[in-house]
């Protein structure tokens, strides 16, 4: 562990970053830089960083590869939605007025959040406990399954709104600022818990169960921790997503999202949080800036996927975090730029 | 060492286990004292990797009974084993390959650490305080093995030899009554084995631990064994000194042949 200088100085300058990031987003607000498109662009984004981070949990740091992730994502999407609606016409409370939320709309866009996150980690609690049993392919069939029969059930029930779709959601999820704070503390919760002893456990059992269980590791608890944690992140993902567009269909949760989300973890390098970061933002600007080539687009974006897996298939970041300090660090003394590339293969491990 | 009035770290009473219809061990009893160290040998196949996993929880026995410090273990989990106190290395080493030494062994204190998810993202004084306990205490560790400097290594790097010594030091860090070592100088050339007999001889004089190590090199286990038990097709056919046991015509015909 390095000492305690160097950890605020780091904890200072990610802080900082974090702040200049969010001063530049008001600015540009406020000077009407960010029209409607722009805004979904990044409103996707900070969903999407979320969403790949989370899956990075179980299957870049826990090693195992699951498929339901969208499954999650809708149970949150639909709690989080149901339940603001349920406050806004049942019971009533004005949570949105003309310039933006009230003071209860945030309230309740927060605790709706916790909600759908809360709902999709006791399904992901439910659905763990018997199939973190099995591991690779097995796991893998298992997680798909379970998205599917989510997706089905939505489609089933009628308070679910059917095959016809939610509508009327309040858009509680309608300032860039507030969702990108909720982002950054999403983020900041699963980076501290990756470098604690839990996310050392996770790792480790990636790495070599059956040393992991010999030096003391209970597998099966870590690993339900694991899959609980990333479904509650992915329901809170959800909940923004259903109160951004205010409409949700159970078509949009199918397979097909949940591969989408693997992809970004794959690409930016499984067990690496800030590569997931990375390949969040990259995967879904690059469709939105191919716009022009229009019938290329897709074609462009699969081979850009084809040439990072064949050149580095490992994802971009492989397992190296990308850490702003160290860069600095670089900058400002780059006699010391020896030492530093020893100290990258920490990993994730050291804070 | 007389050990007459102490308790035994570990005991087993009849243990035995059977896959299908074949009895991989049988009535296997052995009494191990406090620091002791004990060698178990016997020719490929007698069933010593199956002792040591019934003997961590890998293994549910069908047969017989286990004591640690006079405690009966019953259905115990291998991290359950690992907690009360005995640890293990493997025939074919198992480290946490993309985790740095230093990552390796921290990982083994996990079971002997309190704070917990909320604290650890809150990142409270108890977080604090515990990571850099056990950042000390790995590295004193790393030390016992004069690896204090390889620490922020990638594990899978490392020299044979030295992987082999990490296997040791993260066993350690569970704290165990009992240490198994499972073939501990395979592949090792004579330099790195004379290193690891010294290894462990530190060890268990250092931090007063019981030794039960499976080993082919005759040397190795003649030299630093207090006691030997042999087995052959899953039962044993012998126990006693290393002099006693080399000269015992029954162990003699399970390496030799008849």
């Amino acid at each position: 562990m390095k000492n305690k200088k160097e950890i605020i100085k780091s904890y200072l300058i990610n802080f900082i970053a974090i702040a200049l990031m969010f001063v530049i987003l008001m600015i540009a607000t406020d000077a009407g830089l960010i029209n409607r498109y722009v805004r979904g662009i990044l409103m996707t984004i900070f969903i999407n960083i979320i969403l790949a981070i989370s899956l990075n949990l179980t299957t870049g740091f826990l090693g195992q590869i699951a498929l339901g992730h969208a499954g999650f994502m809708s149970i949150g999407a639909y709690s989080a939605a149901l339940f603001v609606k349920y406050a806004q016409d049942t019971m009533g409370i004005t949570l949105l007025q003309e310039n933006g939320l009230t003071s209860a709309g945030l309230g309740f866009f927060l605790l709706s959040l916790l909600i759908g996150g809360g709902i999709a980690a006791v399904f992901g609690l439910i659905v763990g406990i018997p199939a973190l049993r099995l591991k690779g392919d097995y796991l893998a069939i298992i997680t798909l399954g379970f998205g599917e029969i989510i997706r089905s059930l939505i489609e089933y029930f009628p308070f679910t709104g059917g095959a016809q779709g939610l509508k009327k959601i309040p858009k509680l999820a309608s300032s860039l600022n507030v969702v990108y704070i909720i982002m950054i503390v999403c983020v900041v919760i699963m980076f501290a818990f990756v470098r604690s002893r839990h996310g050392r456990a996770i790792t480790a059992i990636r790495e070599d169960d059956i040393a992991s269980e010999a030096s003391g590791i209970p597998n099966t608890h870590y690993k339900v921790m694991a899959f609980t944690i990333a479904a509650f992140f992915a329901g809170v993902a959800g909940g923004i997503y259903a109160q951004y567009l205010g409409v949700l269909g159970a078509s949009s949760f199918g397979f097909m999202k949940s591969i989408d989300i693997l992809v970004m973890v794959v690409l930016g390098g499984m067990g690496s949080l800030t590569g997931s970061i990375l390949s969040a933002v990259g995967l879904t600007a690059l469709p939105e800036m191919l716009r022009s080539f229009s019938d290329y687009r897709m074609l462009i974006y699969s081979v850009v996927l084809i040439i990072v897996m064949i050149f580095k298939p490992s994802g971009l970041l492989g397992t190296y975090e990308f850490s702003l300090t160290r860069l600095i660090d670089r900058i400002v003394h780059p006699g010391k730029h020896k030492k530093a590339s020893t100290m990258k293969k920490e990993g994730a491990e050291i804070e | 060492m007389s050990n007459i009035d102490t308790t035994p770290v570990l005991k087993t009473e009849h243990l035995g286990i059977t896959f299908g219809g074949l009895k991989a061990v049988e009535d296997f009893n052995i009494s191990i004292a406090p620091n002791e160290l004990v060698g178990l040998i016997g020719p490929n196949g007698a069933g010593k990797t199956t002792v040591f996993n019934l003997l961590t929880g890998v293994y549910q026995p069908t047969e017989g009974r286990i004591e640690l410090d006079g405690q009966e273990m019953k259905d115990k989990k291998p991290h359950q084993m690992a907690k009360a106190g005995i640890a293990r290395t493997f025939q074919n080493i198992r480290l946490f390959k993309n985790l740095t030494v230093l990552g390796n062994v921290k990982v083994a204190f996990n079971q002997n650490m309190k704070y917990g998810i909320f604290q650890a993202i809150l990142r409270t004084g108890g977080y604090w305080r515990e990571e850099e306990e056990i950042d000390q205490k790995a590295r004193e560790l790393l030390s016992v093995f004069n690896m204090q400097d390889a620490a922020d290594k990638i594990a899978c790097n490392l020299p044979y030899g030295q992987q082999r010594k990490l296997e040791i030091a993260r066993a350690l860090a569970t704290n165990p009554k009992i240490l198994l070592l499972d073939e501990p100088a395979a592949g090792m050339n004579p330099t790195e084995t004379a290193e690891l007999m010294e290894a462990i001889r530190i060890i268990r004089d250092k931090f007063n631990i019981a030794i039960l190590l499976i080993e082919h090199d005759m040397s190795l286990v003649m030299s630093i064994c207090e006691r030997i038990v042999v087995i052959d097709y899953g039962m044993i056919i012998a126990k006693g000194t290393p002099k006693e046991v080399a000269n015992n015509p029954k162990v003699i015909g399970a390496y030799l042949g008849e």
